[in-house]
C-alpha cells in the first residue's frame, strides 16, 4: 500500500509539473512579445495581453463560426494579430516616440481598454466555450498512471521551436541584428542607416504573431474565452519577463516556465487561493537578490 | 519672498476649488438637480481624489512609479472596517470613525513602510512591477483571510471559517472572499471633502518643506542629492510611507460607504492602481490640482456617456489615447508651440516693424 | 598637518587598474589643480574621494578624520563637497531651492513640524532663505532665485552648482572641469569666481581642468595624472615645464 501511494504521489507530482511547464510555455510565448518590445522600444506594452484575447476570438470565429480547419484558423489569427499589432504601434505608440515613458504606458493602458471594449461590443460579455484545436490523442504512460494531454505536449513543443527560431532569427538575420542594434542605441542605429521605425514595427509584428499562437494554446488548455481572458495571463507573462530579466529572450523563456511551474505546484500543494500571492512573492525575492532579473544585464550609472 | 507668496497663492486656489465644488454640489443637491446615481458616486469621487493626490506624491514628487496603491487602499479599508465592525455597539459614530481613520492610515503606513524598505532599492519599471506584485499579494491574502472575535479574543485562519473554532456568540469580521459585511456607514460626502482638504494640507505642506525638497532633489538627480548629504533611503521611505498612508485614508472612506466590502480585482486590483495612475498622469505628473481635476472628470466621463450604454467605455478609451497623444507627442507639443508663437510672436513682430 | 592627506589610493575595474598608488597632500587654503589626459583617472579620483566608489587600497584623511570607505553622505557631512563634469542640478526645482537642499543638514526641523507648520518651520525657513540668498548673491545669481534651475544659461548653471556645494559648508571643495564648455569670457569670469570663493570663504579647492590658461592662472600646485598614476607633482610652473608632462599631453 505504502509503495503504491508513493508511486501515485510521484505520478501526480509529475502531472502537476508537466502541466506547469505547459502553462509556463504559454507565459513564455507571451513574455517573448513583452520582452522584445521592451528591449527595443523601452516601453511596457500593457495591451499585449489583450492581443492574445483577440487572437483567441479570431480562432474561435474561424473554427466554430466558419468551420475552417484549426491550422488555417491559427494562420488567419496570426495574420490578424500581426496587422493589429503593427496598427497599434503606428497609430498609438509611434506618435509618442521620445515622450516620457509614463505617457506611453498610459497610452498602452488606453489601447488595452480599447481592445477589451471592442471585444465586449462584438462578442458580448458571455464566456465562449473554446474548442480545443489540438485533436491528437493523449499520451498515456505507466499503464495509465500518468496521462499527459496532447495539448500540453504540443504547447511545450511549439514554444521550444518558436524560442529556438526566434533566437536564430535575432542572431543570424539582418533584420534581427538591426533589432539588437536598435535596442542597444536607437540614435547610433539610425546613424548606421538602420530604419528604426521599420525595425520597431517588425518587432511588434513578431510579438503579436506570437501572441496569437499563445492565445490559441491558452484557450485550448483553458477553454473559456471572455474579453478579459488576456488580462491576467498578460500581467503574469510580464512578471515572467521581468523575472527572467526583461529584454532577454532566453530570460523570458526561463521566467515563463518557472512561473508556470511555481504557479501550478503552489495551486496543487499549498493553496489555490494563494497561488498568485506565492508567484508574486517569488518574483519579489528574485528581484531583491538580483535587481535586473535572472538573466538581465547590470547597468552601472556613470558619474 | 515673491516665490513664497506665489506657491501659497497656488495652494489657496487648490483649497478654494475643492470648497467651491463642495458648495456647488450641495446647492445642486438641495435644489434637486443631482440624480441619485451621481449622489451615490460622490463618496467614490472623494476616494479617487484622495488616492490620486497620494499617488502623485509617489509618482510626481518622489519620481517613482507605483502600481500598487490599490493595495494600500485595500489595507486601509479592511483594517478600519474590521475595527468599526468590532466596535459597532461600543463606540459612538463620530469617535469610532475618527479612530477607524487613524487605524486605517497607520496600517497602510506600516505596510507601505515594510514594502518600501526592499522595493525602493529597485528602479523604474522594476519598481513598478514589484509594487504591482505587492498590491496583488495584499488582495490575495485578504481574500483568503478569515477573522473572528469572541469572548476568548481574536481568531484568525487562512483556510476557512470553521477552523477559527469560534464560540457561538462570536462575531465574524472577515469572511475570506466574502469580505466584511455590516460595516457602519460612517462616511458621507461632507466627510469625504474634509478628508480631501486634510490630504491636500498634508501633501502641499510636505512638498513645500525641508523634507519635501530633499525628496524632490532625489527625483531630479539622485547622485547630486547624495553628494550634498541627502539620505536617499530615508527620504524615499518617508515619502512612500506618507503616500501609502493617505491611500489608506481613501480606503477607510471607501469602506465606510459600503455595507459589504470585498477585495475584488476591480476595486483593489492592479486595474484600480492603473486607473489612479491614469488620473495622475493626465492631471499632470507632480501637479496636485491637476490630479484632483482629472480624477473627477475621468470618473464623471463614463457616467455622462451612460446614454451611449455599450459604447461608453470604448469612447472613454479612445478619449484617453487621444488625450495622451495630444498632450505628450513631441509633434503635438511642437505644433502647439508653433501655434502659440504665431499668436504671440506675430504681435511682437508687428511691434518691431 | 595638511587638510587633505591621501595615501596610496587605488581601485580596479575588472582587470583595469584605474587608479594606482595615488598620493596627494593639500594644505588649508590652497588652490590645487589635478590635470592629465582624457581617461587618466581624474574623475575616478573624485569619485573615490567622495565615496561614490570604494577604494581597494589606500587611505583618505580630511582634517584628521579618516574617510576611507565612508558613504557619500557621511563624507559630505565631514566637509567635502563637489561639482560634476556633466552638470547635475536639481533641474525641476528653483535656483533658490537648489541651494536650500545644500543647506539641508545645517538647518533642521522635523517632517511633522514641516507638515503642520509649527513655529520652528517658519523661523528655520526664514533663516534658510536668508542664507541661501546670501550665497546666491556671492555668485551673482540672486536675481534668478525664482527661476527653474534647468532654465538658467549654461555658465550660470555651473555657478549654481558651486553655490549649492558651498551651501553644505565644506572644508574642501572639489570642482570637476568647471570650465568645460565655456567660452574664453565665461572662463575668465569663472576664474575670478573661483579665486573669490577661495579668498572670501578661505576655502581649500581641488579642481580638475583641461583649460591650461585657467590652471596656470589660478592653481598654486598641480598633480599630473597619466594612466592612473601620478606623473608629476609640485608648484604649477615647475610641473608644466617638466618634459614628461609635455610628452604626456602632446605625445612624442
Amino acid at each position: 500500500m505504502y509503495g503504491k501511494g508513493w508511486v501515485w504521489d510521484c505520478m501526480s507530482f509529475l502531472a502537476h509539473l508537466i502541466n506547469g511547464i505547459s502553462l509556463g510555455s504559454v507565459y513564455a510565448l507571451i513574455a517573448l512579445g513583452y520582452t522584445m518590445v521592451y528591449g527595443i522600444a523601452k516601453m511596457l506594452n500593457f495591451a499585449h495581453g489583450d492581443v492574445i484575447m483577440i487572437g483567441g476570438y479570431v480562432v474561435f470565429v474561424a473554427v466554430s463560426g466558419m468551420g475552417l480547419s484549426p491550422l488555417l484558423s491559427i494562420l488567419i489569427s496570426m495574420a490578424a494579430c500581426t496587422v493589429l499589432g503593427v496598427t497599434i504601434e503606428r497609430v498609438a505608440y509611434r506618435p509618442l516616440r521620445g515622450a516620457s515613458p509614463l505617457a506611453v504606458l498610459i497610452t498602452a493602458i488606453g489601447v488595452s481598454y480599447f481592445l477589451q471594449n471592442i471585444a465586449l461590443l462584438v462578442f458580448g460579455s458571455d464566456t465562449k466555450a473554446f474548442t480545443n484545436v489540438v485533436t491528437l490523442p493523449n499520451l498515456v504512460l505507466f499503464d495509465g498512471e500518468l496521462v499527459i494531454k496532447s495539448v500540453t505536449i504540443v504547447t511545450v513543443l511549439v514554444s521550444i521551436v518558436i524560442m529556438a527560431g526566434l533566437s536564430l532569427f535575432v542572431k543570424k538575420t539582418k533584420i534581427g541584428r538591426a533589432m539588437t542594434a536598435v535596442s542597444e542605441d536607437k540614435g547610433a542605429a539610425q546613424l548606421m542607416g538602420i530604419n528604426v521605425n521599420g525595425t520597431i514595427a517588425v518587432t511588434f509584428a513578431i510579438g503579436s504573431a506570437l501572441a496569437a499562437v499563445a492565445g490559441v494554446l491558452l484557450c485550448s488548455a483553458y477553454p473559456s474565452l471572455t474579453p478579459y481572458t488576456g488580462s491576467m495571463p498578460g500581467i503574469k507573462a510580464f512578471v515572467a519577463a521581468v523575472f527572467g530579466g526583461i529584454g532577454s529572450i532566453p530570460g523570458a523563456f526561463i521566467g515563463g516556465i518557472l512561473l508556470g511551474v511555481i504557479e501550478n505546484l503552489s495551486k496543487a500543494y499549498i493553496s489555490s487561493q494563494l497561488a498568485d500571492a506565492i508567484v508574486f512573492s517569488i518574483l519579489i525575492i528574485v528581484l531583491l537578490v538580483k535587481p535586473t532579473g535572472l538573466l538581465g544585464k547590470k547597468v552601472q550609472e556613470k558619474v | 519672498m515673491k516665490k513664497l507668496s506665489k506657491t501659497t497663492k497656488n495652494n489657496l486656489i487648490t483649497y478654494g476649488m475643492v470648497i467651491l465644488a463642495y458648495i456647488i454640489v450641495q446647492i445642486l443637491i438641495s435644489t434637486g438637480h443631482v440624480s441619485s446615481l451621481i449622489q451615490g458616486l460622490l463618496v467614490p469621487f472623494c476616494t479617487y481624489v484622495i488616492v490620486a493626490v497620494a499617488l502623485n506624491l509617489t509618482v510626481g514628487i518622489l519620481g517613482e512609479l507605483s502600481l500598487g496603491h490599490a493595495g494600500f487602499m485595500c489595507v486601509g479599508a479592511f483594517s478600519s472596517a474590521v475595527f468599526s465592525l468590532a466596535m459597532k455597539e461600543t463606540l459612538p459614530g463620530g469617535l469610532r470613525f475618527f479612530l477607524a481613520l487613524l487605524i486605517g492610515a497607520a496600517a497602510a503606513a506600516l505596510v507601505g513602510f515594510l514594502v518600501g524598505i526592499p522595493v525602493l532599492r529597485l528602479r523604474g519599471d522594476y519598481l513598478a512591477i514589484v509594487t504591482l506584485a505587492f498590491g496583488e499579494i495584499i488582495k490575495n491574502i485578504i481574500n483568503a483571510l478569515y477573522l473572528g472575535v469572541d469572548s476568548n479574543g481574536l481568531h484568525f485562519s487562512m483556510k476557512d471559517a470553521l477552523s477559527l473554532n469560534m464560540e457561538e456568540d462570536g462575531l465574524m469580521l472577515i469572511k475570506g472572499a466574502q469580505g466584511v459585511t455590516g460595516t457602519p456607514n460612517d462616511s458621507n460626502f461632507t466627510v469625504g471633502v474634509i478628508l480631501i482638504l486634510v490630504t491636500l494640507f498634508i501633501v502641499l505642506n510636505f512638498i513645500n518643506s525641508r523634507t519635501g525638497r530633499a525628496v524632490m532633489s532625489i527625483r531630479d538627480n539622485r547622485i547630486a542629492a547624495e553628494s550634498v548629504g541627502i539620505n536617499i533611503t530615508k527620504y524615499k521611505l518617508i515619502a512612500f510611507t506618507i503616500s501609502a498612508s493617505l491611500a489608506g485614508v481613501a480606503g477607510v472612506l471607501y469602506a465606510h460607504n459600503l455595507s459589504t466590502l470585498n477585495a475584488l480585482p476591480k476595486n483593489f486590483g492592479y486595474n484600480m492602481s492603473i486607473l489612479i495612475l491614469v488620473f495622475v498622469v493626465l492631471g499632470g505628473i507632480g501637479n496636485i490640482r491637476g490630479s484632483i481635476i482629472a480624477a473627477v472628470l475621468l470618473t464623471l466621463l463614463p457616467e455622462v456617456l451612460r446614454g451611449l450604454s455599450d459604447f461608453r467605455m470604448l469612447i472613454y478609451s479612445i478619449v484617453l489615447i487621444a488625450m495622451m497623444i495630444f498632450n505628450w507627442s513631441p509633434n503635438a507639443i511642437f505644433f502647439r508651440k508653433r501655434l502659440k508663437q504665431r499668436f504671440t510672436g506675430g504681435k511682437k513682430a508687428e511691434k518691431e516693424a | 598637518m595638511a587638510l587633505l592627506e591621501v595615501k596610496n589610493l587605488g581601485i580596479s575595474f575588472g582587470g583595469l587598474r584605474a587608479v594606482n598608488a595615488f598620493n596627494i597632500s593639500i594644505e588649508q587654503g590652497q588652490l590645487y589643480g589635478l590635470i592629465g589626459p582624457n581617461g587618466a583617472g581624474k574623475t575616478t579620483i573624485f569619485n573615490l574621494l567622495t565615496g561614490v566608489y570604494r577604494p581597494d587600497a589606500g587611505s583618505i584623511i580630511l582634517d584628521g578624520m579618516n574617510l576611507t570607505g565612508k558613504r557619500t553622505i557621511d563624507i559630505c557631512k565631514a566637509g567635502m563637497a563637489r561639482t560634476f563634469q556633466n552638470i547635475r542640478l536639481f533641474s525641476d526645482m528653483t535656483v533658490l531651492d537648489n541651494v536650500k537642499v545644500g543647506l539641508h543638514n545645517h538647518y533642521t526641523y522635523s517632517t511633522l513640524e514641516g507638515i503642520f507648520r509649527l513655529p520652528r518651520y517658519f523661523t528655520v525657513e526664514k533663516e534658510m532663505n536668508e542664507k541661501a540668498l546670501e550665497l546666491l548673491s556671492v555668485f551673482g545669481l540672486e536675481q534668478y532665485a525664482d527661476y527653474k534651475a534647468a532654465n538658467l544659461p549654461y555658465g550660470q548653471q555651473r555657478k549654481l552648482e558651486i553655490a549649492r556645494a558651498m551651501a553644505t559648508a565644506p572644508k574642501l571643495l572639489l570642482l570637476d572641469e568647471p570650465a568645460a564648455g565655456m567660452n574664453p569670457n565665461e572662463t575668465k569670469e569663472l576664474m575670478d569666481t573661483i579665486q573669490f570663493v577661495r579668498d572670501h570663504f578661505h576655502m581649500t579647492i581641488l579642481l580638475i581642468e583641461h583649460d591650461m590658461k585657467l590652471v596656470s592662472g589660478i592653481c598654486e600646485k598641480l598633480t599630473v595624472l597619466n594612466f592612473g598614476e601620478v606623473l608629476a607633482q609640485g608648484a604649477t610652473q615647475e610641473v608644466l615645464n617638466q618634459p614628461e608632462v609635455i610628452t604626456a599631453y602632446l605625445g612624442e
